[in-house]
């Protein structure tokens, strides 16, 4: 059962390490480069939990083995902040209590952040359809919901020639 | 949960892969989407000596109409619920595909990849059932189609050969005047379907002049409603004519008793959803 060496960008930093092909992505990104925000929720395909974008569309990386990433590009919750900047929909869950626990939260702003890059005002509905894989067991998902159109609308006041 | 360790193997041409397989057979999986295998390795269900990932594999992703549509083995879920051509041609695809399993999942899992897994549960199957599809495979350098049909054989079984790989599903065009549809009751987002409705119809000015129906989740393999298919074939869609149709489907259905619902519920929301689908269709007719 030969590893393989992969090489994959990693929240736009280029890794290379050298996995057993049954290694879970999640594992890899949990273990050999120590980015914990990933977070292992079911382990059963089912709840969001572990989610990352894989060239800029949300997957579970407990559902993906990581040699299937090998050459490809992946952003994990680490990856949102951008110079020392929050991203918007990082400062959207702080403003708006989009989380208690957290433990959700890493999938959930994935999954808000690609949205975004889709779709820069979505209405609740869109929000609740996005986020209809990901599980939180204490908010209820109104904040959340709320975290992500506060994001919305900040990162449009952002763009030039916005009137904020 | 770690599945047992096996050998990757990433091909970058089908015939590539199809040599692969030749070699190993029943010991390689083919994976596609991986969104039904690799759970089913993490609970080692599934644990197979090697793995051939054919994602690197190009040609095997596009959605294209040639007299009929073909849907690559590549396709994903996600590609069928954003294609605009799906929107306009096929309704029954088009209402499927933003029901299966959840957004992260239709992002990955693939049409093909659902209907190679036949689970009685999924999805695929069954609209591919009412449109009259073929699976298309290839075995070293020969093709062979076979109707989704005769494909499907139980759960968990298809009559794909272990050194074959199934390259594309093909839908016949549905024709000008068609009506589509795909009715799923899950108890939450990303749960299997307690119970599943495919139709599609193509029409001759008020007639239909082609009926499928696919059930979904009713029995060990998804069912294809043959009577009353033959049923509306020819009818116009008058009341009589749907409860009757409704009927022969839940007549047709097999379901079990199980923690989604009693057998006799789920017959009940056959009939229901058949008589929805068709009342639909029907009010289209009249509109």
């Amino acid at each position: 059962m030969a590893n393989k060496t992969i090489s994959v960008t990693v929240n736009g930093g280029s890794k290379t390490s050298e996995v057993e092909p049954r290694r879970l992505l999640v594992h890899w990104i949990r273990e050999a480069l120590g980015l914990t925000g990933t977070h292992v929720g079911c382990d059963t395909s089912s709840c969001g939990a572990c989610t990352v974008l894989l060239d800029g569309t949300p997957v579970k990386s407990c559902t993906m083995f990581a040699v299937q990433a090998d050459g490809r590009r992946v952003t994990t919750v680490e990856g949102l902040q951008q110079d020392g900047k929050l991203h918007p929909i990082q400062e959207g869950f702080k403003e708006e209590h989009g989380l208690q626990c957290g433990f959700c939260t890493p999938g959930m702003m994935l999954m808000g952040a690609a949205l975004l890059e889709e779709n820069p005002d979505p209405s609740e509905d869109d929000v609740r359809w996005a986020i209809s894989g990901n599980l939180c067991r204490c908010t209820g998902y109104q904040n959340i919901v709320k975290s992500v159109q506060w994001a919305a609308k900040r990162a449009a006041s952002e763009q030039p020639g916005a009137h904020a | 949960m770690f599945p047992r360790s096996f050998d990757y193997l990433a091909p970058e041409s089908l015939d590539d892969a199809l040599s692969m397989l030749a070699e190993h057979g029943e010991d390689a999986k083919v994976l596609a989407g991986g969104q039904s295998l690799i759970p089913l390795m993490k609970l080692r269900f599934a644990a197979p000596d090697y793995i051939i990932d054919i994602n690197r594999i190009t040609g095997l992703g596009s959605v294209h109409e040639n007299g009929s549509l073909s849907v690559g083995a590549l396709v994903r879920t996600h590609d069928i619920e954003r294609s605009e051509l799906i929107r306009r041609r096929y309704p029954a695809m088009a209402a499927a595909a933003p029901l299966i399993s959840d957004p992260l999942v239709r992002n990955l899992g693939t049409v093909v990849g659902s209907l190679c897994h036949a689970d009685p549960q999924g999805d695929w199957a069954s609209v591919m059932l009412a449109m009259n599809a073929d699976i298309v495979c290839r075995n070293g350098a020969a093709e062979r189609r076979i109707p989704v049909s005769e494909f499907v054989q139980g759960p968990f079984t298809t009559t794909l050969d272990p050194t074959e790989i199934a390259t594309e599903v093909d839908i016949p065009d549905p024709g000008a005047d068609t009506f589509g549809t795909y009715m799923k009751l899950e108890r939450k987002v990303g749960d299997f379907a307690s119970v599943g409705v495919a139709v599609h119809l193509s029409f001759d000015g008020r007639k239909v002049e082609r009926a499928g129906i696919g059930l979904t989740a009713v029995g060990p393999a998804n069912i294809k409603a043959t009577e009353a298919e033959q049923l509306l074939a020819g009818a116009e869609l008058d009341g009589g004519t749907i409860a009757r149709a409704a009927d022969l489907c839940a007549e047709a259905a097999d379901p079990h008793s199980d923690l989604r619902g009693s057998a006799d519920y789920k017959r009940a929301m056959v009939r229901v959803f058949v008589s929805r689908a068709l009342n639909a269709a029907a009010a289209g007719k009249a509109a």
